[in-house]
């Protein structure tokens, strides 16, 4: 078989398991968006508060916070996902909580790595709202809330893009969820192509396996599916982009 | 008149420069009372302190008979910036915006917003994105934006600087009208001579940081007490 046969064999193979909804191929997708999308979720929750506290109040340690942020932007995901693994393993200072290798540990390991991503973007689209926005506001005789409130609306496109890009880096990340989600799934019975359901594995994680155990076709299929969603994000992204 | 705002001693400073140096002025109830002066003079700065945007070094002003909170203050009084910011939504969601934080009835503030846009003669544009308005458009909608909640006190910078004959017409008609039905008292900043004739009670003319003179129009125009406002008045400055 040459190398073009192999390859073509592996993308009709894989665009089999797609359309046939495998259900191996759809638990490990449903893995992915759940722990990405929860992750962000609660990511989101954090960063646009901070954010704008960091925008319209006064408060000690605020210049450590940006530092922490700015920092946290560019974190490699291997070193987050050894750092939460640390914490969670029985005897760190979160062992009570037992979740190693739990989908769990996956999103506390996602959150930590895209919340200072949220948090910057968002920073950013704030400090891009003209000051004479919030003037006009505080002359029109609104109050600091009016002024917060008026600065969502005024960045709020900038904002979302800062929540899909949070999405979009959880959602082909692997290292960090490699390390604290063990990459596991339980297999089927006969352990075949396409057999077994996620626990804890994900497009990315699953794609290093699976290339590894040399199922090319799983992965192509796994790594179709993964493009999609990030193609997605990201065109979706650029959409809220253009809108500002 | 009663007096009701008294400024006294006030000095501003940005970084090295001095802004505003030693101001006492008194503005009273129901004038319209124009600063001129040319450009950098100081009065953008002199209306940003009124309206709390800045803090003067030194100095003191009083705003009689109100509450002395910044909040209640300001919410006596309405600033026209020289260069409007405009919500980026509708000219009705502009023009409200006064009026909602207030908490004011939905049914009074379609009314007041109407005919707040009539005066500036702009009727009938409520659904038209602000951001799409022409620059004389924009300019009479923050007009419309500043006056639509009856202000007591009302900061006018440059107000009419970028409108043609007719709309500057216009805008110093209602300037007039909203003095004489509502009286408002109207602090105004222009570098526009002729119209601190047309429009203006008292004068002040200031010239680096320094009020130089404080006068009645007839006086400034007649017989002004300092040179130099006579030479800024007759245009013959060189600044
Ligand atoms: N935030 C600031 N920081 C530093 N300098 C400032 C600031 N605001 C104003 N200035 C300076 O203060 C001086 C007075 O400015 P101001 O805007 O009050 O002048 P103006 O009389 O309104 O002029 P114009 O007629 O051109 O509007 C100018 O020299 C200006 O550069
Ligand atoms: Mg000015």
């Amino acid at each position: 078989m040459s190398s073009v046969d192999f390859l073509i064999q592996g993308i009709i193979k894989a665009l089999e398991l797609i359309f046939s909804i495998n259900p191996y191929i759809l638990s490990i997708t449903g893995v992915s968006i759940k722990v990405s999308g929860t992750a962000t979720i609660l990511s989101t929750l954090t960063a646009i508060p901070l954010a704008f506290a960091i925008s319209f109040m006064h408060f000690r340690g605020k210049q450590g916070l940006i530092t922490l942020v700015n920092t946290g932007m560019g974190l490699p995901p291997v070193f987050v996902g050894l750092f939460v693994f640390l914490m969670i393993v029985p005897v760190g200072p979160l062992g009570f909580l037992n979740i190693v290798y739990t989908r769990e540990a996956m999103i506390l390991a996602q959150y930590i790595l895209i919340t200072p991503i949220i948090t910057g973007i968002s920073l950013s689209a704030i400090k891009a709202v003209p000051r004479s926005i919030i003037e006009t506001v505080h002359t029109l005789g609104g109050t600091q809330q009016d002024a917060v409130i008026e600065t969502l609306k005024e960045a709020r496109f900038g904002i979302i893009t800062a929540v899909l890009a949070g999405l979009g880096r959880a959602l082909a990340e692997v290292g960090a969820i490699l390390i604290v989600g063990g990459n596991i799934a339980r297999t089927g019975s006969v352990g075949g192509i396409g057999e077994g359901l996620s626990e804890t594995r994900t497009l990315t994680t699953a794609i290093t396996s699976e290339t590894s155990k040399g199922d090319i076709s799983t992965s192509i299929a796994l790594g179709i599916i993964l493009i999609c969603l990030v193609l997605g994000v990201n065109i979706l992204a650029n959409f809220f982009q253009r809108r500002e | 008149m009663e007096e009701l705002i008294r400024i006294e001693s006030l000095q501003k400073v940005f970084g090295e420069k001095e802004v505003l140096r030693n101001i006492d002025l008194t503005i009273l109830q129901g004038e319209i009372f124009a600063f001129i002066g040319p450009s950098g003079a100081g009065k953008t700065t002199l209306l940003r302190i009124l309206n709390f945007f800045e803090i003067p070094e030194k100095g003191t002003i009083k705003f009689m008979g109100i509450n002395p909170e910044v909040i209640n203050i300001r919410r006596r009084m309405s600033l026209l910036f020289q260069t409007p910011a405009i919500f980026n939504n509708s000219v009705f969601e502009n023009v409200a915006y006064g009026l909602k934080v207030r908490g004011i009835d939905k049914k009074i503030i379609e009314k007041k917003v109407g005919d707040a846009l009539n005066i500036v003669g702009l009727p009938g544009m409520e659904k038209q994105n602000a951001r799409t308005l022409s620059g004389g458009e924009a300019q009479r909608m923050a007009f419309a934006r500043a006056i639509v909640y009856d202000p007591q006190i009302l900061l006018l910078d440059e107000p009419t600087a970028n409108l043609d004959p007719a709309n500057v017409m216009k805008i110093e008609e209602i300037i007039k009208r909203i003095r004489n039905e509502r009286t408002t008292t109207i602090v105004l900043a222009t570098h526009n001579i002729p119209q601190v004739r047309r429009i203006a009670d008292r004068v002040g003319i200031l010239l680096n940081g320094e009020l130089i003179e404080v006068n009645s129009k007839e006086g400034i125009f007649s017989k002004p007490k300092d040179a130099r406002s006579e030479a800024f008045i007759n245009g013959e400055m060189i600044y």
